[in-house]
């Protein structure tokens, strides 16, 4: 099976129009070299992107976006020279080098560079790549949400059903001798609907993806995806007001892993803790966490959203443990952190795009199963909030402190799930809520795939994971009191 | 002095130019097409040592067209032949897919402004470019060490950062608009972080704080030293910050937080959320949803403004917008297409992404000043919770529902006496902006969406 489009072919590709072989590389990399930087890489993409927006009955507007170039990093020390073009001739891309390269103010011929073609591994070859598909079977899929989604109950009034689509095609090429080359798919099908009746108003939406060809469809349709956003908008019409205060929580399987990546993920980014900016500085080998938790970042699940055969700087992705029975086993490394640790990168290092320098970044964060059976944790509560489904979330780095916004959450009262409850956030402190982490189901799930991670202005893909989880107590941002 | 009309401009006229001629002739009835270039310089040091120089330039064009009433978008950044070929067969092909939208539709001919009509806004700095990488690392350092200098406390820093970017930009269509003009922007920010003192034997909390600046001007362009002090100032008022009880209580925004609060607004006037039903202002244009004291324009003719521009993504002459007047909403902010779903003209509001998508936006979209200065304010608050600073997404557009993780102080007897953080405020949007019951003069433009400080009766604030 191959990942490639038939359609779209990175020029710098091996068998594109100008492929970039290690010849060129070498002599790249010894450009960005020439003024005395220790170590320095290439990174060429080419981008192409589709979107197809579906509307009040009709395809109403469909794009494609194709960006191409290369970046190019110099290191000196902890200093990083970093310049892109977008022009792949050799003036521009040799301009791009001694650009990056006046970082180091030294000079002198760098030691000779020899670059050698390596494999990666297969975690997300597709039969089809859905940009190689005829545009009209997207199309038939998004009218099926919206048929659906309409017939569903007559009080939908508005119907917005989308399909994204990407490929990523990266070559890097390293003066430590790695020359690699992946291209990466990404689809995202996702369908919102507004729903009117007695003066109110409401919306819900579901939608999902990964690094999928067609055949997501398969085990996720359209039909499902329209009748989960209609159920939601339904039951979210009678939301009442949230309650304020603290409460404990419990958290559905699978995009609660959310709450994980904004309370312990971020903070385990090997950056802030070589800077000693993060709340986990110098914590490795102690207790950050109730002793039921597991946290692990997997970049090596099939498909997933979050999933890469290589990362952003040509290293191999892991699945790492940084949390093993709630004691602090290691940070997600990319290149420049694991020199500082004296660690070898765990394959985090990841960019938005050729105009980005890479930094350590999540993939697919998960947090492990208990042993609880997820009735008997909703069981065990007399008074809290069950949440379902969320917005995203935000995190201090500094100190840990981070919310989570909720968009379907219901009331539980003496075991039971009740009213469903309007938008709200949680608000805690990272380490204080894993340690207040006091039942875990054995339902793990995966989100299925929709979470963008935002950090330094670049945004990555990333996948999430949990199961069933009970927080003693959260406080709960609502507006009614008592 | 700005040069609407200079050879960068022409280039990239001509090259719009050629596009849209290429898209008639393949057989779009519409051609947009937008062409963009830009180069920027960011520096960023850490603990005085340079950690980041990044230089480059970009170009990349942008095209919407249509055939019939079928609309596809397309973007690209490979500017080879054969990418721009590419670029405009994938559109013509995107068309074919598109279905008819009986509201799609270029702007009339009309209503398109001239270069002519086009002012000078004053928006680009001639002397920007000349500023290297050597000067822009000198600035990021003075800035981190003129906070390192005001109290040993600050024990570390997320950096000292310079940016300076240049752009120009070009919009040629079928409809006949050419227009087209040249930009600058500089910025400086310094995050230093500062530790308390251990609790009994728990290691204290790490506080992280910034302050930053920004100008189309680098001559008026706040000094780095000033920047770098205010950071160190607002980081160590966050020291010993803690959670407060739930309750009822005033909330004062200050122009950080009030500029969050105005950019929800700017989405619930958005055209585009209104016909979509995904505005909670929906059907309430005449009506109130504001206190008197909040008057709302959107300015894009405001001389040097971060947002300003002497045309809109269509090619219309901009105007000024006044949206709410003394808390009566008076006009939706609309681009053709929006204008047409809701029965009404646009308001020159057109804004054009960079992967070729209108929709409407906004330009300087200010909450206009009131007479008491911020410490008055302040002075005459009896009670309430001082938000610096907001965290999180918690906001259903569609219902106004608001609730959001918050820092910043606790205000008794019209002083700040402790800072608080880990709390969430939370109202209906609708209510938050009718409870406005003081707006201070301190407005500062350093942002498209710029308020000065205001207050808000009550909100529930959630805490211990």
């Amino acid at each position: 099976m191959t990942t490639f489009s038939s359609r779209y072919k990175a020029p710098f590709a091996p068998g594109g129009q100008a492929p970039v072989d290690a010849e060129i590389a070498r002599r790249l990399l010894t450009l960005a070299l020439s003024r005395g930087g220790d170590y320095a890489d290439l990174f060429y993409e080419y981008g192409v992107s589709g979107s197809y927006s579906y509307d009040e009955g009709i395809l109403k507007a469909a794009g494609r976006a194709v960006t191409m170039g290369l970046g190019v990093r110099v290191m000196k020390g902890d200093a990083t020279g970093y310049a892109y073009v977008e022009e792949l001739t050799s003036e521009a891309m040799d301009h791009a080098a001694r650009t990056a390269a006046q970082i180091a103010e030294g000079g002198g011929a760098p030691a000779p560079i020899g670059v050698t073609s390596r494999s990666v591994a297969k975690r997300y070859e597709v039969p089809t790549l859905t940009l190689d598909v005829a545009g009209i079977e997207k199309r038939e899929l998004l009218a099926r949400a919206d048929r659906t989604a309409r017939a569903e109950d007559p009080r939908v009034v508005r119907v917005d059903a989308s399909f994204s689509e990407e490929i990523r095609e990266i070559l890097i090429a390293s003066s430590d001798g790695k020359l690699v080359h992946d291209v990466q798919p990404l689809m995202r099908f996702g369908v919102r609907v507004i729903v009117e009746h007695g003066g109110k108003r409401q919306s819900g939406s579901s939608g999902g993806g990964g690094r999928f060809g067609m055949e997501y469809f398969e085990g996720h349709t359209p039909e499902w995806h329209a009748k989960e956003a209609v159920r939601q908008a339904i039951a979210m019409l009678d939301a009442r007001e949230a309650p304020a205060g603290e409460l404990p929580i419990v958290l559905a399987p699978g995009d609660s892993g959310i709450l994980l990546h904004e309370a312990v993920g971020h903070g385990l980014e090997a950056d802030f803790n070589r800077k000693k900016t993060s709340n986990y500085t110098d914590a490795v080998g102690t207790k950050v966490a109730s002793e039921l938790c597991t946290v692990v970042d997997d970049a090596t699940l099939a498909f997933s959203r979050g999933t890469i055969n290589v990362d952003d700087e040509g290293n191999e992705p892991t699945k790492s443990t940084l949390i093993e029975d709630g004691i602090l086993r290691g940070y997600m490394q990319d290149r420049h952190s694991a020199g500082f640790f004296h660690t070898t990168p765990t394959g985090n290092g990841r960019r938005e795009s050729f105009r980005s320098h890479p930094l350590p970044r999540m993939t697919n964060t998960l947090l492990l199963a208990g042993k609880d059976d997820p009735e008997d944790i909703i069981r065990s509560v007399e008074r809290g909030i069950y949440a379902k489904k969320f917005g995203g979330g935000q995190v201090e780095i500094s100190n840990g402190d981070f919310v989570f916004s909720l968009t379907e959450s219901y009331l539980i009262e003496n075991g039971k799930i009740t009213a469903p409850l309007k938008d709200v956030n949680l608000i805690g402190n990272g380490p204080d809520v894993m340690r207040k982490v006091v039942m875990l189901g054995h339902d793990v799930e995966v989100s299925d795939g929709i979470w963008t991670c935002g950090k330094d202005g670049q945004s990555v893909p990333v996948g999430v994971g949990c199961p069933t989880i009970k927080i003693s107590a959260v406080t709960v941002g609502g507006s009614q009191i008592g | 002095m700005t040069k609407q009309s200079n050879e960068r401009v022409d280039a990239l006229l001509a090259l719009g130019e050629r596009i849209v001629e290429k898209a008639r002739k393949a057989g779009a009835d519409v051609a947009e097409c937008s062409v963009r270039q830009g180069d920027h310089l960011s520096v960023k040091v850490r603990m005085g040592q340079p950690e980041l120089v990044e230089e480059a330039g970009s170009k990349a064009v942008g095209l919407r067209v249509m055939v019939g009433q079928q609309v596809a978008v397309t973007y690209t950044s490979d500017l080879t032949v054969q990418g721009i070929q590419r670029f405009i067969e994938d559109a013509m092909e995107l068309a074919q897919l598109s279905q008819p939208d009986p509201f799609a539709g270029p702007p009339d001919a009309a209503l398109l402004s001239t270069r002519e009509q086009h002012a000078d806004l004053d928006l680009f700095d001639p002397e920007m470019s000349a500023l290297g990488a050597a000067e822009a690392l000198r600035r990021a350092k003075d800035g981190e060490a003129a906070a390192f200098a005001v109290d040993k406390r600050l024990t570390n820093s997320e950096g000292g950062s310079f940016t300076r970017a240049a752009g120009s930009s070009a919009l040629v269509t079928s409809g006949g608009f050419r227009g087209g003009g040249e930009g600058t922007y500089s910025s400086i920010v310094v995050s230093p972080v500062a530790e308390e003192d251990a609790v009994d034997g728990a290691p204290g909390k790490k506080r992280s704080g910034h302050h930053w600046a920004a100008h189309r001007k680098l001559r008026e362009l706040q000094d780095a030293g000033d920047v770098g002090r205010e950071a160190a100032r607002r980081t160590l008022a966050k020291l010993g910050a803690r959670k407060v009880d739930t309750q009822e209580v005033a909330v004062i925004f200050d122009q950080d937080a009030a500029r969050s609060m105005l950019g929800l607004m700017a989405g619930a006037v958005n055209g585009s959320s209104v016909w979509r039903k995904s505005s909670y202002l929906v059907d309430r244009e005449g009506t109130r949803v504001a206190s008197d004291l909040v008057t709302i324009v959107d300015d894009p003719q405001l001389v040097g403004g971060p947002g300003s521009r002497p045309f809109d993504g269509e090619g219309l002459l901009s105007r000024r917008n006044v949206v709410i007047e003394n808390g009566m909403l008076k006009s939706y902010l609309l681009d053709t297409y929006s204008a047409k779903k809701l029965g009404k003209q646009s308001t020159a509001s057109a804004s054009r992404g960079s992967s070729g998508g209108v929709g409407p936006g906004t330009t300087n979209f200010v909450l206009q000043p009131g007479t008491m200065t911020a410490e008055e304010l302040l002075r005459s608050t009896d009670r309430a919770l001082y938000v610096t600073d907001m965290m999180g997404f918690g906001f259903n557009a569609v219902t106004g529902d608001f609730s959001r993780g918050a820092s910043g102080f606790w205000v008794e007897k019209g002083e700040k006496v402790f800072p608080v953080s880990e709390v969430t405020i939370s109202l209906n949007v609708d209510q938050i902006f009718q409870r406005i019951d003081a707006v201070a003069s301190d407005l500062d433009m350093r942002t498209s969406i710029a308020s000065p400080t205001f207050r808000v009766s009550a909100m529930t604030l959630a805490g211990k």
